[in-house]
C-alpha cells in the first residue's frame, strides 16, 4: 500500500485508557527522590520501566524543575508518561503533557466525523454595564467596547474597534487604535473631551457646537473624522 | 452587625470632616453607638470640629503601632457618651498608617460600635485609599461643581476597584451627599443643579445640605451642627441622611435655615 494521502480518507485516531503508577512528590524535593531511590533498592523494582503519571498537587514547580525532576527520576530508571495536577503555565515543551484521571473508557473516535471542539473563541466585544468613572482607562484592543452607562470626565476608553457608548460620552474615546479606519465611535450624548479614530482626532474646542449633548456618530472618511447626529 | 462607612471625596474642603461629625454625632443623637475615625494623619481636624482638641493624648497612629491600647486613645463625647472619637495624630504622616494596623483597629471597633465611620482625608492616596480599605459603604460628599464632581467620579472608580469588598467581587454601597448647596445660585445657573450631579456620578442621594452658616459657627465652636442647633437647615438635612443610613426611607427634601419650611421636593434616586 502506498503512503499518498487521500483527502477525501479521515484519519483514524484511537483512545485508550491505561492503568499507570501515580507518584505524589513532597517537598523536599531532593529528599523524595532519595527516598524513591531507597524504595528501589528496595521492594520498588515494578517502578522501573512501568509508565508512571507524577500528581503535582503537593509541590509549587516550575516548568524547569518539572523537567529536572523528571530527569532525575529517569536517571533512575523511572519513566514519567505524563503529569497531573501542575500549574498550566508549567508545562509544556520539554516537560510531559499534562494528563487527567479517565474512568477506564476505551473508545474509538473517528476525527473527520465527529470534530473535536473548537478552542472557544476569544471574545471580540466588551460590554460594561457600570458607568466609566473619572481617572478609569478601558483598553480593548481586541475588537468593539459597548458602554451602557456614561463615560466620565477624565476617562477614557480604547478599543480597537468600535466604541459605542449608550449614556454621555464626557471623557476621551478612541477607536479603531489597531489601525481599523473603518471603525467608528456612537454615544447617545457628546460632551466628550477628545475622540479619536486611527489616530486621527478632534478635540472638544474643535468640534461643532450644535452637536453638543447630541446622540452622534463619529466616523473617519480619509484622514478627517467626521462626526454627525443620530436624531 | 457593625457598619464601617467611609466619608471621602477626592477634592479638599467639600466638607468630609464636617459632615463626618454631623452625621457621626446625629446617628448618636437617634440612639446609635458611634466611633469616629479621623485618618487625616498629620494635618488632623476632626478633634477641633468635636470641640475634643484638649483631649487628645494617645491617637490613631498609636494604637496601630501597639504603643497604646484603644480605650486609651478613644475620647467619649462629653455630651453624649454614645459618641467616641478616634483621633489622628498630627505629628507623623500618612506613612505611619499600615494596612495591618488599620484592619486591626477597624475590627476591634466593629465589636464595640454599631458605626465606625472613617474620615478620609482629601486626595486618592495612601491616607484616602486606607481609610476606604475596610469600608461597608460610603459616603461620598460633593458640591455642585465640576471640580468636585469630576473628583467624586474618580473616587467613585477607586472604591470599586481598591476596597477590600471590591477586590472580593463584592461592592462598597455608596451614597451621595451634596453640601453647600444653594438653590438660588443653582436656579441661576451658576452651580450645577441636582439633577446635573446626579445624572453624572449616577449614584444613589443621600442627603442635600443646603450652604449655611451655621454649619461654619458651629465648627468654630467645636460641636457638631447637630447639637449646636438641631433645627437649622444643616442639621436637619443630617438627621435625615443620618436615618436614610440606618434604613429609614425618607422623602428628599433640602431643608433651608427657616424652621417648617421645606425646600422643593426630590422625590427621585438615581439608579
Amino acid at each position: 500500500m502506498t503512503s499518498v494521502p487521500n483527502p477525501g480518507q479521515s484519519t483514524r485516531f484511537v483512545c485508550r485508557s491505561y492503568m499507570a503508577v501515580v507518584l505524589v512528590p513532597e517537598p523536599p524535593i531532593v529528599e523524595w527522590v532519595t527516598e524513591i531511590e531507597q524504595r528501589i533498592k528496595g521492594a520498588g523494582r515494578f517502578l522501573v520501566g512501568s509508565p508512571i503519571v507524577l500528581d503535582l498537587s503537593a509541590v509549587k514547580l516550575s516548568k524547569s524543575a518539572i523537567a529536572h525532576l523528571v530527569a532525575e527520576l529517569d536517571h533512575r530508571g523511572v519513566r514519567v508518561m505524563g503529569i497531573e495536577n501542575a500549574d498550566p503555565a508549567s508545562v509544556g515543551e520539554g516537560v510531559p503533557p499534562m494528563v487527567r484521571p479517565s474512568r477506564g473508557a476505551s473508545t474509538n473516535l473517528d476525527v473527520a466525523a465527529k470534530p473535536a471542539p473548537e478552542p472557544r473563541h476569544k471574545p471580540t466585544t466588551l460590554l460594561l454595564d457600570e458607568p466609566v468613572r473619572s481617572g478609569q482607562s478601558i483598553f480593548f484592543p481586541d475588537g468593539d467596547v459597548t458602554v451602557l452607562g456614561s463615560v466620565g470626565s477624565g476617562a477614557e476608553v480604547v478599543a480597537g474597534g468600535s466604541i459605542h457608548v449608550y449614556g454621555a460620552l464626557r471623557g476621551r474615546a478612541m477607536a479603531g487604535s489597531n489601525g481599523n479606519t473603518r471603525a467608528r465611535i456612537f454615544c447617545s450624548r457628546i460632551e466628550a473631551e477628545l475622540l479619536a479614530i486611527d489616530g486621527h482626532y478632534v478635540t472638544a474646542e474643535s468640534m461643532d457646537k450644535n452637536l453638543r449633548d447630541r446622540a452622534v456618530q463619529a466616523w473617519l472618511e480619509g484622514t478627517e473624522l467626521k462626526i454627525t447626529a443620530l436624531d | 452587625m457593625a457598619k464601617v462607612v467611609v466619608v471621602t471625596s477626592g477634592k479638599g474642603g467639600v466638607g468630609k470632616t464636617t459632615s463626618t461629625a454631623a452625621l457621626g454625632a446625629a446617628l448618636a443623637q437617634l440612639g446609635q453607638n458611634v466611633v469616629i475615625i479621623d485618618f487625616d494623619v498629620g494635618l488632623r481636624n476632626l478633634d477641633l470640629v468635636m470641640g475634643a482638641e484638649r483631649r487628645v493624648v494617645y491617637d490613631f497612629i498609636n494604637v496601630t503601632q501597639g504603643v497604646a491600647k484603644l480605650s486609651q486613645a478613644l475620647i467619649r463625647d462629653k455630651r453624649l457618651d454614645k459618641l467616641a472619637l478616634l483621633p489622628a495624630s498630627q505629628t507623623r504622616d500618612k506613612d505611619a498608617l499600615t494596612e495591618d494596623g488599620v484592619q486591626r483597629v477597624i475590627a476591634a471597633l466593629r465589636q464595640q460600635f454599631d458605626w465606625v465611620i472613617c474620615d478620609s482625608p482629601a486626595g486618592i492616596e495612601r491616607g484616602a485609599t486606607l481609610a476606604m480599605r475596610f469600608a461597608d459603604e460610603a459616603i461620598v460628599v460633593t458640591n455642585p461643581e465640576v471640580s468636585s464632581v469630576r473628583d467624586s467620579d474618580r473616587i467613585i472608580g477607586i472604591l470599586d476597584a481598591k476596597t477590600v469588598k471590591a477586590e472580593r467581587g463584592d461592592r462598597v454601597e455608596k451614597h451621595l451627599l451634596i453640601t453647600r448647596y444653594d438653590q438660588a445660585r443653582a436656579a441661576r445657573g451658576e452651580m450645577l443643579t441636582i439633577d446635573d450631579v446626579l445624572e453624572i456620578l449616577s449614584t444613589p442621594l443621600l442627603g442635600i445640605v443646603p450652604e449655611s452658616e451655621e454649619v461654619l459657627r458651629a465648627s468654630n465652636l467645636g460641636s457638631p451642627v447637630t447639637f449646636n442647633n438641631p433645627g437649622s437647615g444643616p442639621a436637619r438635612a443630617y438627621f435625615d441622611a443620618a436615618r436614610r443610613l440606618m434604613g429609614e426611607s425618607i422623602q428628599m427634601t433640602i431643608p433651608t435655615d427657616k424652621q417648617g419650611f421645606l425646600g422643593k421636593l426630590f422625590g427621585r434616586r438615581a439608579a
